[in-house]
């Protein structure tokens, strides 16, 4: 038996990967969704509201010429001070998820080292995650001072669950033999961490990225509602603002580039997360 | 039973109670030594896995003594157990690495292990991108870069097919006569127990007790057409016969 025929006859026992192809259900379902719900909008601000309520939801190409193509007129209406509101908030957002990554990762690592702080933080994570937040305002407007560190308490408290949850479970699923094989080597904690247990959760890790980054977006903006200074506005308080004197067009606008803010995040987790272990992992969908 | 040389591994009377009170082990003894190859066949849950486990120090036994150099074991575990973040090379230079082997010394030994089971040309794919086949050849050649004297097998072939095994059991025989290491494997297949040892040992079930052993008189290297020889069907058959003894 030569070298060669063996060679082949292990090249037939990989598995060979189909490069996926762009196909026109790829473009169509999207456009279609995006029509439909163009159409429903339509709908809504011309036949199902009442006229005296119209005012509420402009029409999509009010929303574009009176949200969008205006640059700016006066101290707040207009594109460019919405955008700067969104800048705003955007660094609000990320400084907090940043806080969020650190803190929640390492107590997600803590955590899967002793059991008994699992079980003594759990119930105080979850209660984080279902409490209202926002009825604590008054609260850490006491304790804390100044908008900024209020505002990324928020986002903080809001985006901090599915880190440490993603994370933890992730550390906690890496298989028995593959523990045991690092018990034969005598690999301390430090090595069983970081070589084995860490890699096995990146995949949970960047589930939970996702999540806590959209929430992040979420906490910075309904923390701009009630935690607010001076001058600065973050979108969230801009929208309340477009909301109290109705301007709807402008309203609309910054509803949707808030959602855009969320989206961009969202993406970019979803590139970094195909970068990091796309080569590795796989999402299966059944078919 | 005199060795030629002092035995790698040797049990002495071990015996195994877990917390739970379950007796998984009793009164077991064998020894092997260099260039010997023992198998261990038994009925389901009889403590077969225990023994690598007490061997590896993974468990530790309640009675007798396990003399080994706990230093030089390789271990081969049912699963391929590959890190599925690491490449195939990556993955061989796990236990090196563990072992705090320098960058050099790791990477000549891994292409050496990998040449071995002639997984060349794969260094770079992934756990998931390999049949279950190249999986265990990545995982024994793991076990290999360490040099081991001492070789662990915990049913390796049990979830392959047919071909593949045998495939990977002409492997494994081939390694063994070049590296002369002490093997000790678990199998539930006789004819895979019969063809790969120097000697086949069966055991009771729980608490497992080795209640036959039989010496394999063929040489080595084997050749696959011996599972087809009369002789090689009639030790299966006392094998078997105390198989059926075992599960009463």
């Amino acid at each position: 038996m030569s070298q060669s025929v063996a060679h082949a006859e292990l090249v037939n026992e990989v598995i060979v990967e189909t490069p996926s192809r762009r196909r026109v259900s790829d473009f169509a379902g999207p456009a279609v969704v995006f029509a439909l719900f163009i159409g429903i909008w339509y709908l809504l601000s011309t036949v199902i509201l009442p006229p005296q309520k119209r005012f509420l939801l402009p029409t999509p190409h009010k929303v574009v010429t009176d949200g969008f193509l205006v640059w700016r007129t006066g101290e707040r209406r207009g594109f460019q001070p919405i955008l700067a509101s969104l800048w705003d908030s955007a660094k609000i957002a990320l400084m907090g998820l940043g806080i969020t990554i650190v803190f929640g990762m390492s107590l997600a690592i803590l955590m899967s080292a002793k059991q008994w702080l699992e079980r003594a933080t759990w119930p105080y994570l979850v209660a984080v995650q279902s409490a209202p937040i926002l009825a604590l305002t008054p609260l850490i407007r006491a304790l804390i001072d100044g908008s900024t560190k209020q505002r990324l308490l928020v986002v903080v408290l809001i985006s901090i669950f599915p880190i440490v949850s993603n994370t933890l479970f992730g550390l906690l699923s890496a298989e028995k033999s593959q523990h045991e094989l690092f018990t034969l080597q005598g690999a301390s904690r430090w090595v069983r961490l970081t070589k084995l247990q860490f890699p096995a959760a990146l995949p949970n890790i960047f589930v939970g990225l996702r999540i806590s980054a959209g929430l992040a977006v979420i906490g910075a903006v309904v923390g701009d509602f009630y935690f607010r200074q001076g001058g600065t506005v973050g979108i969230g308080a801009q929208i309340d603002v477009y909301r109290s004197r109705l301007w709807g067009a402008e309203l609309i606008t910054a509803i949707i580039m808030a959602s855009v803010l969320g989206l961009v995040v969202f993406l970019f987790f979803g590139w970094l997360s195909r970068r990091a272990i796309g080569k590795w992992h796989i999402t299966t969908r059944g078919q | 039973m005199t060795h030629p040389t002092p035995p790698a591994l040797s049990f002495e009377n071990v015996s195994m109670r877990f917390p739970d009170g379950t007796e998984a082990l009793q009164g077991v003894s064998l020894s092997i030594s260099p260039g010997e190859f023992v198998t261990v066949v038994g009925p389901s849950g009889c403590g077969k896995s225990t023994l690598l486990r007490i061997a590896s120090n993974l468990e530790t036994a309640t009675g007798g003594a396990c003399n080994v150099d706990r230093g030089s074991i390789g271990y081969v575990f049912q699963d391929a157990t590959l890190m599925a973040w690491r490449n195939v090379r990556r993955n061989v230079e796990l236990i090196a690495e563990l072992h705090g082997l320098d960058k050099a010394e790791r990477a000549a030994r891994s292409a050496a292990a990998i040449d071995l089971v002639g997984l060349n040309g794969f260094e770079d794919k992934y756990p998931r991108q390999l049949s279950g086949g190249m999986r265990m050849r990545a995982s024994l050649a793991r076990s290999l870069v360490m040099h081991p004297k001492v070789f662990l097998f915990d049913e390796p072939f049990g979830a392959l097919d047919e071909i593949t095994r045998e495939r990977l059991n002409d492997e494994l025989l081939s390694l063994f006569q070049s590296q002369g290491f002490a093997g000790l494997f678990i199998t539930h297949s006789i004819s895979e127990a019969v063809y790969m040892s120097t000697k086949v040992l069966v055991m009771s079930a729980r608490p497992g007790r080795i209640i036959a052993s039989v010496d394999i008189p063929f040489g080595y290297p084997r050749n696959h057409d011996l599972r087809y020889e009369p002789e090689f069907g009639e030790i299966c058959a006392r094998v078997s016969h105390a198989l059926r003894g075992a599960h009463q």
